[in-house]
């Protein structure tokens, strides 16, 4: 355990090694994990990099998820490395809401395939290069994607 | 096997067929779509929706009190648990100390969940597999650990026991002497939980060297719980990230390096006893004192963003709210731990015949309202 712990990286660290694959990167580290934001056309290389790079090494995603800002989608990338036991926030900023798409991570992490299709299905992100991207829990036809603020149901009953 | 529309051989020769949504080895709604040839398994595609509810919409109109609730018709047999993840978010975005009281007995309603969780596992793993008497056997402990949470939670099932701040009422009078009975009743009959089921030749070769999930994959999945931990990952909630005072008890985290059937049946067998062994720890030492911590009627937590996780009976349950500092969550999301475990079935499956499918269906334990959500 005490071989672990000794690489793992503080935040400062992290950020260092973040900048160095992209410098145009910007950090929050109000919360409880240190925050990266990144445009969401550099998103597949800056992942490539930090699951490969070996001082980095973040080999789990261990949740995915999107969240409507009206204004633009902000996908949300929790990683952690198995092996260091550090974990950053990933996020990228979707700012396309009528036609939005991103490249998918499904090559780096498989654990990414279904989590997009579930972004697919209630957000209607577009993943790029996503094997098999469908409607998960909904049906084909149905129309909207109802995780979405602008998303009118109207039978829905308000508590 | 229902015989839909797809049914057909394809232009490789391939046989799809599908398996579910109302197939009693699914133990639920799931569907899964099988290529085959002869009967080799070439491929394996989940279809998933039949009891999607939208929790995670559903939440963005409840209130932080309210929002708990429904999380318990979630993983069902770890309803506790759920709760559990939901009241700790709140806590640690409103920065609450939860009195002692309420910790000890949350971890002592937790662990029996997992006890009767695992218990239900043994009993329906034997049962896909055609073995009816472990059904019997696991039951009578699965129906006195329900009869306590009656007593104690009012329901049998889907509990809702853990508030912000606490737990939402005091334990009944003979619950400690009831929970003794019940883990006594346990020990004596483990045993012969090992020796009719898994002490079972028959079980062990549909068990052994099926479905083999290396530890690689079980990362690159987002497996967790039980299933990675018999692959050699250690990924114990409950030991890494400390809730609810587990840092101060004593219990190992069960881990195998096997990564088939087999080992996912061991580490289940094993954590039983860890759980009884958590309990034991506590149910002498439940200290005396308030039951819930003073929060605001209306809770508001503050702008930003909150991540709790929590160890459930089958991996990792993990909340991520969003906050615009109303009285709901701006954004709601469960990372369930089903979900990421369904994807191991595609991928562990490969090249098996269709009948160690169920077996591997059997030792991955979904819970599918859990995975729908």
């Amino acid at each position: 355990m005490c071989e672990i712990h000794k690489l793992k990286m503080t935040n400062e660290e992290l950020k260092n090694s973040f900048a160095q694959i992209f410098p145009a990167v910007t950090f929050d580290e109000t919360g409880e994990f240190l925050t990266a934001f990144i445009p969401s056309e550099a998103l597949l290389p800056v992942m490539k990099e930090l699951r490969s790079k070996k001082e980095l090494y973040f080999d789990y995603l261990f949740c995915l998820t999107c969240v409507d800002w009206k204004d633009h989608l902000m996908m949300v990338y929790f990683l952690n490395s198995k092996t260091h036991n550090h974990t950053i926030v990933v996020k990228a900023k979707i700012t396309d809401t009528i036609n939005p798409k991103i490249e998918s991570v499904y090559d780096i992490w498989k654990t990414a395939e279904l989590n997009e299709d579930e972004i697919f299905d209630l957000f209607g992100v577009n993943f790029l290069n996503h094997p098999n991207l469908r409607r998960i829990f909904l049906e084909d036809d149905w129309v909207g994607y109802p995780l979405r603020k602008n998303y009118v149901d109207e039978h829905m009953i308000e508590l | 096997m229902l015989l839909g529309e797809e049914d057909h051989f394809n232009e490789e020769g391939e046989f799809v067929i599908n398996i579910g949504p109302q197939h009693p080895s699914t133990h639920g709604v799931l569907r899964l779509k099988v290529w085959l040839d002869g009967e080799t398994i070439k491929k394996v595609e989940p279809h998933l929706g039949y009891i999607h509810r939208s929790i995670e919409k559903m939440s963005e109109s409840f209130s932080y009190r309210q929002f708990g609730y429904i999380t318990s018709r979630m993983d069902y047999l770890s309803a506790h648990m759920n709760n559990q993840a939901c009241a700790l978010v709140v806590e640690k975005a409103l920065q609450v100390e939860v009195p002692a009281r309420a910790q000890v007995i949350r971890i002592i309603l937790c662990e029996l969940s997992r006890l009767s969780s695992h218990l239900l596992w043994f009993a329906s793993a034997g049962l896909d597999l055609g073995g009816v008497t472990p059904f019997f056997y696991a039951f009578r402990e699965r129906e006195a650990i329900n009869s306590i949470m009656e007593e104690t939670c009012g329901a049998r099932l889907t509990q809702n026991f853990m508030v912000p701040g606490g737990i939402i009422t005091d334990l009944q009078p003979d619950f400690q002497k009831r929970i003794k009975e019940v883990l006594k009743q346990f020990k004596d009959n483990y045993h012969e939980y090992n020796e009719i089921l898994i002490g079972n030749v028959i079980f062990q070769n549909r068990m052994k060297d099926v479905g083999v999930l290396t530890r690689e994959d079980a990362i690159a999945l987002g497996c967790t719980g039980p299933v990675a931990r018999a692959s050699g990952l250690s990924c114990d909630i409950r030991k890494h990230y400390p809730y609810d005072g587990y840092e101060k008890i004593q219990f190992d985290e069960v881990i195998l390096t096997g990564g088939d059937s087999w080992a996912r049946c061991e580490v289940r067998m094993a954590e039983m006893l860890q759980s009884v062994h958590i309990i034991e720890q506590l149910i002498d030492n439940i200290p005396e004192g308030d039951i819930v911590a003073k929060t605001k009627n209306v809770i508001k937590l503050p702008k930003g963003e909150f991540y709790q996780r929590v160890e459930t009976a089958r991996g990792e349950l993990g909340v991520y709210i969003v906050s615009d500092g109303g009285s709901t969550p701006y954004r709601c999301k469960y990372r369930s731990p089903n979900f990421s475990n369904l994807m191991a079935i595609p991928h562990i499956s490969k090249g098996h015949k269709i009948g160690d499918l169920i077996a591997i269906m059997a030792t991955i334990d979904l819970i599918i309202p859990d995975i729908d959500r």
